[in-house]
């Protein structure tokens, strides 16, 4: 059997059933839907950062940027769910290729640059002088299009196309070349692989995974400020669930949102600073003893982890 | 109107290149990326409030003792964190995340000592600070703001550009006319050099973290005079500000700083007196601007890196 089927059949269909059944056996839908959503997301920063060592520290912009394409899609064009989500997708997108020029920078200047970038789209989307199309700060209410079991769906499917995107880059020749990208660009320019239009791809597919993600987040939240679709929160959420888990790897951003997110929720969010302590504590501690993921160690045993 | 605003834009532009300038340094040095440096910035300013509260200490000789203990502070902070974190395997993304990890950590630990509120230190403080300083150099002086070329300005805007500039005159004395700073720039132009010539490269960048930190402490003093009040969630928007100011100027480059934050105070007070409703929209804008470019900051190549 082909790697490719294989890991299709042990990773990706397991994972769909049991997050399809979920929701049957176990009462918080959110939480159920919250999980999705990072898993998704952490998976779009293992497709930037993973494969091509670019680490978007503005990753969110393309939430929001999806999210608030969908608002206004519903809010001004009333156009039905699935019309808003491709209109959601094509704003992330639109937003991706113009920062494509930031490809020009390299490490610390490219997470800077696009964390700016984020910020500046938060600036404008919640500017009180756009009051009139984006209802600026006081954030958008869509209850017309409300149906959370038919988003739930809708971001399961984006979930599962996602996975398969990053099942494929494992096994394809194109993740190898990104990874080649990765370690030495100039290397892999002379073995003929093209640098430029590796990186543009594999930044505008995690843009449209993270913009159709916002999407359907805005279509199962309904209700919302410009603070909650742009939060920084959901960029490191996801690049320090990715990095849990092992980036480069199917299985370690799918680990890392399970275990983390699942500790989270346990630790409870009653007193927010207790929380925000334990939790700053956790990523200082998995920066400094577990750099390169949960992953890391079995592959230290020498086991290979897809 | 004209005057007033561009000499404003010059005080709090030196006041920026002091926010900016510890953050720079450390980036100089170590490569790595303090996303803490607002967070070590509100530490400061609490300590300015609690010196001016418990002993009456006015903020000017604050200004030594908070230098002081942040320098000490940052010397076992630095053997704590940053020699495991050079270690891994991309230390300047992973810096990223620890740093924010750790920003984390500060903030909650300071919410759940000091709580929420808004705090400030009053401005008379200042005056009366003038007031000693004028009385020993035999300058007459009545408390109230100081005139300066037909415009006049609270003492405390002078006293932050004073104080502001003074730090930057030290450090440029401190990086070309002392040994220390000599081996300093040698680590700043190549780790792997300094290291095979036998400089003891961690004391140097020990001293660069904890000269870093107490920079920002330094200009957390003149917060409450410049920025507003002081409260524990106020240190994300510095650090994005102190962002902007060093990557306009050149990132690793301490005294482009300098350069990049007169321009940004300059063009921020324009921007409050003119376009006062998209003034946000600023640092973000510039910065992103100056990356695209000249990808090295207005100083990149012209300077010799340091």
């Amino acid at each position: 059997m082909p790697r490719l089927l294989r890991h299709a059949l042990f990773i990706l269909v397991p994972l769909i059933a049991a997050l399809a059944i979920a929701p049957a056996v176990y009462g918080n839908h959110l939480l159920l839907f919250n999980l999705i959503v990072f898993m998704t997301l952490a998976q779009g920063i293992n497709i930037v950062y993973g494969f091509t060592g670019y680490l978007p520290f503005g990753y969110v912009g393309f939430f929001g940027a999806g999210a608030y394409g969908f608002s206004l899609a519903v809010m001004h064009l009333h156009a039905s769910p699935f019309a808003a989500l491709a209109l959601g997708a094509l704003a992330a997108l639109l937003l991706g290729l113009g920062l494509t020029p930031l490809f020009r920078l390299s490490g610390a200047y490219f997470a800077i640059a696009s964390l700016a970038a984020a910020l500046a789209v938060l600036q404008i989307v919640s500017n009180p002088a756009l009051e009139h199309i984006t209802n600026g700060p006081y954030g958008v209410s869509l209850s017309g299009v409300f149906d959370p079991s038919l988003a739930y769906a809708v971001a399961l499917a984006i979930l599962a196309g996602t996975v398969l995107l990053v099942i494929w880059l494992r096994n394809a020749r194109f993740g190898l070349a990104l990874q080649a990208i990765r370690e030495d660009a100039i290397s892999a320019g002379m073995a003929g692989i093209n640098v430029v239009r590796g990186r543009v791809i594999a930044w505008l597919l995690a843009a449209l995974i993270a913009g159709l993600t916002g999407g359907v987040y805005a279509w199962y939240i309904s209700v919302f400020y410009p603070e909650t679709v742009f939060s920084g929160e959901v960029t490191v959420f996801a690049i320090v669930f990715a990095l849990f888990g092992g980036t480069a790897t199917i299985l370690g951003p799918i680990l890392g949102v399970a275990i983390l997110y699942g500790i989270y929720n346990a630790i409870g969010i009653s007193t927010p600073q207790y929380f925000q302590l334990v939790y700053g504590l956790l990523i200082m501690g998995l920066v400094l003893f577990l750099p390169n993921g949960l992953v890391s160690l079995l592959r230290r045993r020498g086991v290979d982890v897809p | 109107m004209l005057i007033y605003t561009l000499l404003a834009g010059l005080l709090f532009g030196l006041y920026f290149s002091l926010m900016g300038l510890g953050l720079n340094l450390m980036f100089g040095v170590m490569r790595i990326v303090n996303l803490a440096h607002g967070d070590f910035l509100m530490l400061g300013a609490f300590l300015a409030f609690w010196l001016f509260n418990l002993f009456a200490l006015n903020p000017i000789p604050g200004v030594a003792v908070a230098f002081a203990l942040f320098l000490l502070a940052g010397l076992p902070l630095y053997y704590l964190l940053v020699p495991r974190l050079l270690a891994a395997r991309d230390p300047e993304m992973l810096s990223f995340i620890l740093f924010f990890g750790f920003s984390q950590v500060i903030e909650a630990v300071a919410t759940i000592a000091f709580g929420t509120s808004e705090r400030s230190i009053p401005g008379g403080s200042m005056a009366r600070a003038a007031a000693a300083v004028a009385s020993l150099l035999d300058l007459a002086y009545r408390p109230g703001p100081i005139a300066f070329l037909g415009q006049s300005f609270p003492v405390a805007w002078l006293a932050a550009g004073i104080v502001s500039a003074l730090a930057v005159l030290l450090i440029y004395v401190y990086l070309y006319r002392t040994r220390l700073g000599y081996l300093t720039r040698a680590v700043m132009a190549s780790r792997e050099e300094a290291i095979s010539t036998g400089i003891d490269v961690h004391r140097v960048s020990a001293i660069a973290f904890g000269i870093g930190i107490a920079l920002a402490a330094v200009a957390g003093v003149f917060v409450p005079f410049m920025l507003g009040s002081i409260t524990p969630a106020m240190g994300v928007d510095v650090t994005i500000t102190s962002f902007a100011v060093i990557v306009i100027g050149s990132l690793g480059n301490p005294l482009g700083t300098v350069l990049g934050g007169i321009l940004y105070g300059v063009s921020y007070m324009f921007m409050q007196s003119y376009y006062s409703s998209w003034a946000n929209l600023l640092p973000y804008l510039l910065l992103i601007a100056v990356l695209l470019v000249r990808p090295s900051g207005l100083l990149g190549r012209q300077v010799r890196r340091a």
